[in-house]
């Protein structure tokens, strides 16, 4: 766990305009810090930051300690930390909020959220999802042959079991118009 | 009296958890409800599409819960998915107060002349067993002496929280009261609502290989673990031998959706519950299938047979 100097913790970082990163903070802003969601979390040994240390530097604004952090990628939203927060805090949007926060505004997280654009755009493309076809073009964007292999015992007992199938186009195409307005309007913003 | 349900099958259960939908569609059958799957539904985002973008979080589910009001002449809708039941109640709680975001979701809509006015009511399966078909009407189609058979509830995340609509997050009970109603006896144990990792499982899968390594560990006295999820059954039946390797079980935990379980009780062959498509059932598992649980002793024998 990393621990916060004082230095550190004295330089704030100018913020981009951004909307949401106003909501984030603001709804951050009623952490009292007792780090009931870093007791609660079941991957906070995963973490190198604690969801309450991020969350104080979400209050101070220091993005780069936070893009820098895995904390955040390795929340699995399962909301015991929502659940359990005595200031209604709601902590795993912000873990979704920072994942989005990241993927749009530093580089280096753009491979990160790697997994979560191949699904979005799987079902851009399809409609519903194909899942062979996600995990194909998602371990592809990896460039990891090694990571690919990892799942080849779980894709041959899969295959085994007829759970595999060549994409369906029965929907393909079927999201296009509403993706396309989602775009435009979050443009917008 | 017959209930009747719009349909959300969501996309895993035409895929890898097809045993689901055909279980649930089988034994809602028996139960006498009546399922109308949804006319054009599409993906609701799963639980990834929150890491992308937050409109699509909701313009995803909105669609369909639109397409429920627009086409249909029911209200509620069947959810057999947790990551499903989640994104399309999330629209429900989260418009109920936010009216610009109801704006923002039906400007969206509007390029496909749909329109969500808040009147579709989506429902977990465990709810509308629970409150809708009740205990005793699940007790009463029992066919099957189910008394030998030791199960762990798991509840997994997103059914509960962050929305408790119908049972209570930190001590759940529906899923017990279900599993008493069949015969069956609910294990008592502390993991029953921990999170197996979800789509860790893909991006991280060390953290989420722990989790359901501790998961595994902890029912594996029971006969089979329950589940009323694509994701936790996945996660739980797909890895098991890696979990090994972090401290689960060497022997395999049979793991099995709510409604097989409840079609096997009902007297519904295995065909029926497509059981020949789950990836982990332990040989005990296997040989009670067709003797039955009642009779724990023979059981012993048959597994060594079997092997
Ligand atoms: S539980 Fe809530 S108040 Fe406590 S540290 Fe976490 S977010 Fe802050
Ligand atoms: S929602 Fe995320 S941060 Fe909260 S307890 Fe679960 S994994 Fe941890």
């Amino acid at each position: 766990m990393r621990q916060m100097t004082k230095h550190q913790a004295l330089t704030i970082t100018p913020l981009p305009q951004d909307s949401e990163l106003c909501e984030l903070q603001a709804m951050l802003s009623r952490c009292m810090q007792c780090g009931t969601c870093t007791a609660s979390c079941p991957n906070a040994q995963a973490m190198d930051l604690t969801p309450r240390q991020l969350w104080r530097l979400v209050q101070l604004g220091q993005l780069d300690r936070i893009f820098e952090s895995r904390t955040f990628w390795m929340c699995s939203s399962c909301y015991t930390c929502w659940l359990r927060c005595p200031r209604d805090v709601e902590p795993t949007r912000a873990m979704a909020a920072l994942k989005r926060l990241a993927g749009e505004h530093d580089r280096a997280s753009r491979r990160k959220s790697a997994f979560y654009r191949a699904f979005a755009g799987n079902i851009r493309r399809y409609g519903r999802v194909q899942e062979t076809a996600l995990m194909s073009s998602y371990l592809t964007s990896l460039a990891s042959p090694r990571r690919a292999l990892e799942f080849t015992p779980i894709g041959m007992k899969m295959l085994g079991k007829g759970k595999l199938h060549p994409p369906s186009r029965a929907f393909a195409g079927r999201l296009e118009l509403l993706f396309r307005k989602v775009d435009e309007m979050e443009e917008r913003t | 009296m017959t209930h009747h349900y719009a349909y959300y099958p969501g996309c895993s259960l035409l895929e890898s958890a097809v045993e689901y939908d055909r279980s649930v569609r089988q034994v809602m059958d028996v139960l006498d409800a009546e399922l109308t799957e949804i006319p054009d539904w599409t993906c609701c985002g799963a639980s990834a599409v929150e890491s992308v973008s937050r409109l699509l979080t909701y313009v995803l589910p909105a669609r369909n819960l639109a397409l429920v009001e627009q086409l249909m002449d029911v209200d509620d809708i069947l959810v057999p998915c947790s990551a499903c039941y989640l994104n399309l109640l999330r629209v429900v709680e989260d418009t109920r107060h936010d009216k610009k975001l109801l704006a923002q979701i039906n400007e969206a809509l509007s390029v496909e002349d749909l329109r969500y006015t808040g009147r579709a009511k989506p429902r977990h399966l465990l709810d509308i067993l629970i409150n809708d078909v009740g205990t005793g009407a699940i007790a009463a189609r029992t066919e099957r002496d189910m008394s030998g058979f030791s199960a762990a509830a798991y509840y997994g995340c997103q059914i509960l929280r962050p929305y408790p609509v119908f049972d209570d997050p930190r001590q759940p009970r529906s899923m017990h009261l279900v599993l008493e109603a069949l015969g069956v006896k609910p294990m008592a144990w502390d993991d029953e609502a921990r999170c197996c990792g979800a789509s860790l499982m893909v991006t991280k899968p060390e953290a989420a290989l722990a989790s359901v390594a501790r998961i595994l560990d902890s029912a594996s006295q029971a006969d089979a673990v329950v589940t009323v999820c694509p994701m936790c059954q996945i996660n739980l039946e797909a890895y098991q031998s890696k979990a090994a390797g972090y401290g689960g079980p060497r022997e395999t935990v049979s793991v099995v959706y709510l409604p097989q379980l409840m079609g096997l009780a009902f007297g519904c062959t295995e065909d029926e519950l497509m059981l020949n498509k789950n990836m982990s059932l332990a040989p005990r598992f296997r040989a009670g299938m067709r003797q039955g649980w009642a009779t724990q002793g023979s059981l012993e024998e048959t597994v060594v047979e079997e092997a």
